[in-house]
């Protein structure tokens, strides 16, 4: 019937598009609601938390919660401790990703492809079946209760990033790299020159991704640090958690909370329209 | 062997010399690949090295590891199999490889909402990229933030789940204290966390499909459903399977919820999951013998898992560029 009628068609289209608007905005508020709750409990009084019934809107908004946190818990070492950790094996493990990558891409080395697909093969390992070993070998080492085992392992390279990163320079033609041989260039200045400039954009995606992952990483730091000072901040909010629960302190709790959560947040909200290319990249090539 | 012979030249022309390699392909400027490929070696020895001492050694010697009891200070007393067939009698270990798969119950309820949802922000409709980037914010939240966050969340009497259940005139439970509801709970959190990374892949995947055979099934007469049915569906098919995949792995690894929102196991050990107990049979009461052998199990599980995806994604050699 609407099928013979145009306007009548428009007008069924129209309706259906209110209607799954309405049920997007409803599953949105569900996706929304316990982080903005987070927010609102870090901002309300011990006794507003306990209040039967509930405060919605904490009145007035305790923001010194947010001040008090920086002393009497370690936040601020934790952030620097992640930062480190992010930061170190970020930058340092995308160096050696994109030349790996560009090697294995570009340049003429025998068995390479064996290479590639043993690297691959590393993938399907988890970590829980690697962090007994792992963890008697930084013992070994004395490094246990600091950052190295974070670090180390990781500043080899990270195959994911690989992965890409060998697939977006198979676009790139040879020929230009062929010329650049031809005119007597080093294949540390053609990485620098030609190849780095071309995959920018691909490894600053990956970048990212790499760096919320690790920021956001929580098996391992528990393994490895005791000391509270030395802790990465996924680790401080957690032993918050059990230390400040007994107290019913959770305000400063959830103050913890939306400071770990706030810089990935930011940045996601920064990189959006590059983070959500390069997943929905990974669908595809997965 | 006779094959490869029979394309080089007969041997026979120079009898004293060392088998070199065939000069099948001429090469004017060895020297030149000679120097290309000491780079090429320089720039992947990193990953290899990398693969080598942290992967492929600890496993080596996990296998030795797991046929040992071993505190993970004092000598290695080799015990044969006894810790793989200690683990089936272990009550504990079947409990929580029990409670592992019981949370994948998830993950068709999860995809099956996602694609939904992919389907419905695939419409023209206003704040649709406001939309897809609120259900993408759990997605890269910190865990560890979000656990804190749910538990206290569903905590019996001054949770948000149960205020909120309180309001429509429900009663909640102690989602966390039950056993009956540990599990729920926790797959509730996982399928809220995931559901925009699902999502968004879906969404490329549709974004995909031609408007024009969804619109010449329509003028064939095709209702939505037929449509969804024999169209968008199959089309998404890859995409399925690589989050089916995706999800099985790491769902297999579930770890850090439990760790933080139920810190001895659950009740009754309700929630605890594969990786929870080996971390605490290896970690707090120093049993690294059993504790490898454990993950060994595990990972050959995954291994498993993640080869099947490699064949079978070979297979069918769909692309959804």
């Amino acid at each position: 019937m609407s099928r013979t009628n145009p306007l009548g068609a428009r007008a069924q289209n129209r309706l259906v598009n209110t209607a799954v608007l309405a049920l997007l905005i409803v599953g949105a508020l569900v996706m929304i609601a316990p982080l903005v709750w987070m927010l609102t409990t870090a901002l309300k009084t011990k006794a507003e938390v306990f209040a039967l019934p509930p405060v919605w809107i904490p009145d007035p908004p305790q923001w010194e919660t947010f001040t008090r946190m920086w002393t009497e818990a370690p936040v601020l070492s934790g952030i620097r401790n992640s930062l480190i950790v992010a930061l170190s094996v970020t930058i340092v493990g995308s160096i050696t990703s994109s030349l790996a990558a560009f090697a294995l891409a570009k340049l003429h080395l025998p068995g390479k492809n064996v290479i590639f697909l043993g690297l691959l093969a590393g993938l399907m390992v988890p970590f829980p079946a690697l962090m007994i070993p792992q963890f008697v070998m930084f013992s070994k080492a004395g490094w246990v209760d600091t950052l190295l085992p974070l670090i180390v392992p990781y500043l080899f390279g990270n195959i994911i990033m690989i992965f890409f990163l060998r697939q977006y320079l198979s676009s790139v033609p040879d020929s230009m790299i062929e010329a650049a041989k031809i005119d007597g260039a080093s294949y540390p200045q053609i990485f620098r020159v030609i190849v780095l400039p071309m995959i920018r954009p691909a490894i600053a995606a990956q970048f990212i991704l790499w760096f919320m992952t690790i920021w956001n990483d929580y098996l391992a730091p528990i393994i490895y640090l005791n000391t509270p000072s030395r802790q990465t901040l996924q680790v401080v909010i957690a032993n918050l958690n059990v230390q400040y629960a007994t107290q019913r302190d959770y305000p400063l709790i959830m103050a913890a909370s939306v400071v770990a959560l706030l810089p990935i947040l930011v940045v996601f909200l920064i990189f959006q329209r590059q983070i959500i290319e390069s997943v929905a990249l990974t669908g595809s090539k997965g | 062997m006779s094959q490869s012979a029979s394309l080089t030249t007969p041997p026979e022309t120079v009898p004293g010399a060392p088998p070199r390699k065939p000069a099948v392909r001429r090469r004017t400027g060895s020297r030149l690949h000679r120097v290309e490929q000491r780079w090429a070696l320089a720039f992947v020895a990193a990953p290899v090295i990398g693969f080598l001492v942290f992967t492929v050694y600890p496993i080596g010697f996990s296998v030795y590891a797991s046929l040992t009891s071993w505190n993970g200070l004092g000598p290695m007393t080799f015990i044969g199999l006894d810790n793989f067939v200690n683990m089936w009698g272990d009550e504990y270990f079947r409990t929580s490889l029990y409670n592992t798969f019981f949370y994948m119950i998830g993950i068709p309820i999860g995809l099956a909402l996602a694609l939904g949802l992919a389907i419905a922000l695939n419409r023209k409709i206003p704040g649709r990229t406001a939309l897809r980037t609120i259900y993408y914010i759990p997605v890269i939240s910190s865990l560890a933030a979000i656990a804190i966050l749910w538990q206290w969340a569903y905590n019996g009497d001054f949770g948000l789940v149960n205020q909120v259940l309180g309001m429509v005139g429900i009663d909640g439970p102690n989602w966390l204290m039950n056993t009956s509801t540990v599990k729920p709970a926790i797959i509730i959190l996982a399928i809220w966390k995931g559901l925009g990374y699902s999502m968004l892949l879906y969404l490329a995947a549709i974004q995909s499909v031609p408007a024009s055979l969804l619109e010449a099934a329509a003028l064939d007469g095709a209702n939505a459903w037929q449509r969804f049915r024999s169209i968008t569906l199959p089309m998404v098919a890859p995409v399925t399977f690589f989050l089916v995949v995706t999800n099985i792995i790491a769902g297999s690894q579930i770890f850090t919820e439990i760790n933080i929102m139920t810190p001895t196991g659950g009740p009754e050990y309700a929630s605890a999951s594969i990786v929870f107990y080996i971390w605490q049979k290896a970690f707090k009461y120093q049993q690294m013998g059993y504790g490898t052998a454990m993950a060994l199990v595990l990972g050959m599980l995954v291994f498993v898992i993640t080869l099947i995806q490699f064949r079978l994604n070979r297979r069918n050699s769909f692309s959804i560029d």
